[in-house]
């Protein structure tokens, strides 16, 4: 389990530096001089010099890529060309509502998914399966931006229940904060949990008609306990897998809900860096991104591993 | 003695597609009835009909008795604490019958619970006790081992412990050993006739095999689409054979093909010079050193032209490496494979198309190893795209036309797919397939272990018909040494890479030199045998 682990991170290590070196090049390689965007169209050749000169954009490429790295394992992202604040805590902002809203709607998505799944799973090519099925179809149907409006006009201005839009910050307190989020993690999962709903199910008919279920059906349990005690483990690992990928899908994905609700999330963050060439901010957020996508792999492995005991062989 | 199980005028359809057509069975305490038919007759239906274990849509007529009490008139909890309880059932397939996520001694631990409400703790210490009975001893097999660590054999072991953990009146068991060596198919049928004697148990034994169960039961069923055409003690039934069915089940499963054996005297086809496979294994992390495993360790033979060769070993002694290096799919690491006189396979060197021609292989599995989406016509002209110039037109049309008509099919057959065809029909197919290019070698791999006995007569009749008339040198790959026995003219035995002995069949058969060609014979069931030993049972009483 140990050199397991340990193998995993090594792994996560790795990514993360490949990574960085990767999203350096990319940007070197975008069209548009920073310093000339930030003194405006008129601006005077020898100040733009003096500029480039103060962010350090005359260095050579290596030389920029190595301070880069030092700073972001010392928490220093530099500071934005546009806002002229630190990128850490223009990030640290957004994040405050972006990494709650993805683990809102993914907990949403999971809690609703896998009791579907496993309910149309049991009942095969019964009405209730069909009808799950036909709901799942019309959840990854809709835009979700649709369903966030029609959820706006139902329970916002219809039912008042919520308001349309907008975050009180969590200095508001708990309640109310997970209050606004609540619309926006609905929309969110909703295509979400259609998605996983499906993959269990069908891992799940596939787990079923295993060999190893057969013989617990010999050994006296019936279908129900079998699915409980020896399918619904092995089917969860395919959910495991996608899981995964809903998570880095929605922390960065969430763009046009928090559009709709009017959050400032770092969907829109990045949006408006890429528009305004604040290179540096849109540098740190795909970083930060790439950071939370490895992480989350590495848990997804953990995971498996806790589930599966082929893995944690020779440990 | 009573009967513990029997079934009564049975029938059984699922969705309309009739299956079992009035079936009758008895199996006595402490009996070991062995059922016998070939794929499709019904087999394994009547062992889940038993178990009351049938698929959805399947819909059954008939009493199913189980120590005087009809199954079917019990609803699924009655039912629930039977199976596992007073009956229980052993799969054909050990690698996937027990769930990998849970540990052996959970699985066995399990039924106890369910059927004895006893604690966790007790439960424990009853798995580990029948864990024991089945050969698995503590010192090796604790009760947290989880089944990827074990052995076909040995997981076949677990599956019975599960099966004969609460001491059941009556034992199924579906092709127990189809999927094991022989060394460990005799191992697991001693087990069977031991716990059998020792509980008084009543024991279906489900398999295609004859030899099997002429050592193994008391009694025997002979299955044929959904009936039974014949049922009676064993040795008298072997003795009159009064259905044609049972005779030609019988001929069929110690069928010799007709043929002179011949003597290694044609020139040298292809020599193998201390050939050498390693697989290196998967790292056990990124800072431990490599390690590799030799699958074929210096391995030296020679075929002659036109002679049979046969390559007998059990699973994982690296007969299919070797089979894989003779056909230049895998890189050596030493020696070298010649063919016909210039260099084929070897450290460096690659098979040149042109060499690959002259080998040609026929794979174990009739159903995997076609594409589905093409027709017959492409699928067996295939190996015409490593000839210089292929052939179109009027003289393709007419070598396919010839290699269906070697194989014993209709060149109309050309223009069909392959899931119009059986799976015998499928393995002509696939010697076409191999033909088509004139070889000099064909390489067959378990070409026969997955046909039925009489099927598998045909196809070994149409090799041996094949070779003699078109001078084709076989290498005959397979774990069965009975059907080795009965194609080849010269035998190789292998074990963990090395070839350990090798001679004349015949020769090798009658008198084996090497310790393990001996255990392997001695494992190896025979009717004839069998059937002796139980007629001087009967004497000596």
């Amino acid at each position: 389990m140990l050199t397991y682990l340990l193998q995993r991170l090594a792994s996560l290590v790795l990514t993360l530096a490949a990574a960085t070196i990767v999203i350096f090049v990319m940007i070197e390689m975008v069209p548009g001089d920073p310093a000339a965007f930030m003194m405006g169209m008129n601006a005077d050749p020898e100040a733009v010099g003096a500029l480039r000169d103060q962010l350090g954009l005359d260095q050579p490429a290596a030389v920029r890529y190595l301070d880069w790295v030092k700073g972001l394992v010392a928490g220093d992202f530099g500071v934005s060309y546009t806002y002229k604040v630190p990128v850490f805590e223009l990030i640290a902002d957004r994040i405050g509502i972006s990494l709650p809203l993805t683990l809102y709607a993914l907990v949403l998505s999971t809690l609703i998914a896998i009791p579907a799944g496993v309910f149309a799973a049991s009942r095969r090519n019964g009405a209730a399966d069909v009808s799950v099925m036909g709901v799942t179809q019309l959840g990854i149907a809709i835009p979700n931006f649709w369903f966030a409006m029609l959820l706006v006009f139902v329970f916002a201005i219809t039912l008042r229940w919520f308001s349309a839009g907008g975050f009180p910050g969590w200095d508001a307190g708990f309640l109310p904060a997970m209050k606004a989020l609540t619309l926006p993690a609905i929309a969110l999962a909703l295509p979400q949990a259609s998605i996983l709903a499906r993959v269990m199910r069908s891992a799940l008919i596939d787990t079923m008609g295993e060999d190893y279920v057969r013989t617990a059906r010999a050994k006296g349990l019936t279908a129900r306990q079998a699915l409980w005690r020896h399918a619904l483990r092995n089917a969860l690992i395919p959910v495991l897998t996608i899981i995964g990928l809903q998570f880095s899908f929605l922390l960065a994905g969430a763009i046009i809900i928090e559009n709709v609700f009017f959050l400032p999330g770092l969907g829109r963050l990045v949006f408006q860096a890429i528009t305004q060439r604040d290179l540096i901010v849109v540098k740190s957020v795909v970083i930060l991104l790439v950071f939370a996508v490895t992480v989350v792999t590495f848990l997804v492995d953990m995971a498996y591993a806790a589930v599966d005991p082929r893995l944690r062989r020779g440990g | 003695m009573s009967a513990s199980l029997s079934l009564s005028a049975v029938s059984l359809s699922i969705q309309g597609q009739p299956i079992l057509d009035h079936v009758d069975l008895e199996l006595k305490k402490g009996e070991v009835l062995g059922l016998v038919g070939e794929s499709g007759s019904g087999k394994s239906m009547t062992a889940l009909a038993a178990m009351q274990l049938l698929p959805q849509g399947a819909s059954l007529t008939g009493v199913i008795e189980l120590d005087g009490q009809d199954l079917t008139d019990l609803d699924e909890a009655a039912l629930c604490r039977l199976r596992g309880g007073a009956i229980g059932m052993i799969f054909q397939e050990p690698m996937t019958a027990l769930n990998p996520l849970q540990t052996i001694g959970h699985q066995v631990a399990e039924t106890i619970r369910i059927h004895r409400g006893v604690s966790r703790h007790q439960s424990a210490r009853l798995a580990r006790e029948v864990l024991n009975r089945v050969g698995l001893p503590e010192a090796h097999f604790a009760l947290d081992r989880y089944p990827h660590d074990l052995s076909g054999g040995q997981r076949q072991r677990v599956v019975i412990a599960i099966a004969i953990a609460c001491r059941p009146k009556v034992l199924i068991a579906d092709e127990p050993t189809t999927a094991l060596d022989v060394t460990t198919q005799a191992e697991i049928l001693a087990l069977l006739k031991h716990l059998v004697a020792e509980e008084q148990m009543g024991l279906l034994l489900i398999t295609h095999d004859l030899a099997v169960v002429a050592d193994m039961a008391d009694r025997i069923a002979i299955m044929k689409d959904g009936r039974i055409v014949e049922a009676g003690e064993t040795v008298a039934l072997f003795d009159t054979m009064r259905h044609p069915y049972t005779r030609r089940l019988f001929e069929a499963s110690r069928h010799v093909p007709r043929g002179e054996r011949r003597r290694a005297e044609g020139e040298p086809l292809l020599e193998a010079e201390g050939i050498v496979r390693d697989y290196r294994l998967p790292r056990r992390a990124f800072w431990h050193p490599r390690r590799t495993h030799r699958a074929v360790d210096h391995v030296s033979f020679t075929l002659r032209r036109g002679e049979n060769v046969g390559l007998v070993g059990e699973s994982g002694c690296g007969k299919s490496t070797l089979a894989r290096a003779v056909l230049g799919l895998e890189s050596l690491q030493e020696g070298r494979i010649t063919l016909l006189g210039s260099p084929f396979a070897g450290r460096d060197i690659l098979p040149e198309p042109a060499a690959r021609r002259d080998v040609q292989v026929v794979f174990q599995d009739p159903y995997g190893s076609f594409n589905p989406r093409h027709r017959v016509e492409r699928l067996i002209a295939e190996p015409f795209h490593l000839l210089d110039r292929p052939p179109h037109g009027a003289v393709r049309r007419a070598r396919i036309e010839r290699a269906l008509g070697e194989v014993g099919l209709a060149p109309a057959d050309a223009s069909k797919y392959i899931h119009e065809f059986s799976g015998g029909q499928r393995q002509r197919l696939a010697i076409a397939r191999a033909l088509i290019i004139e070889p000099a070698l064909i390489i067959l791999d378990e070409a026969v272990s997955a046909l039925d006995v009489s099927i598998r007569a045909q196809i070994l009749d149409l090799l041996a018909d094949l070779s003699e008339r078109l001078g084709v040198t076989y290498l005959f790959i397979s774990h069965d040494l009975s059907v080795v026995r009965a194609i080849t003219d010269r035998v190789m035995v292998m074990k963990d890479g090395s070839i350990v002995e090798e001679g004349e069949t015949d020769e090798v058969f009658a008198r084996p030199q090497h310790a393990y060609t001996q255990r392997l014979l001695a494992a190896t069931p025979l009717i004839d045998d069998a059937l002796a030993r139980r007629r001087d049972r009967t004497l000596s009483r």
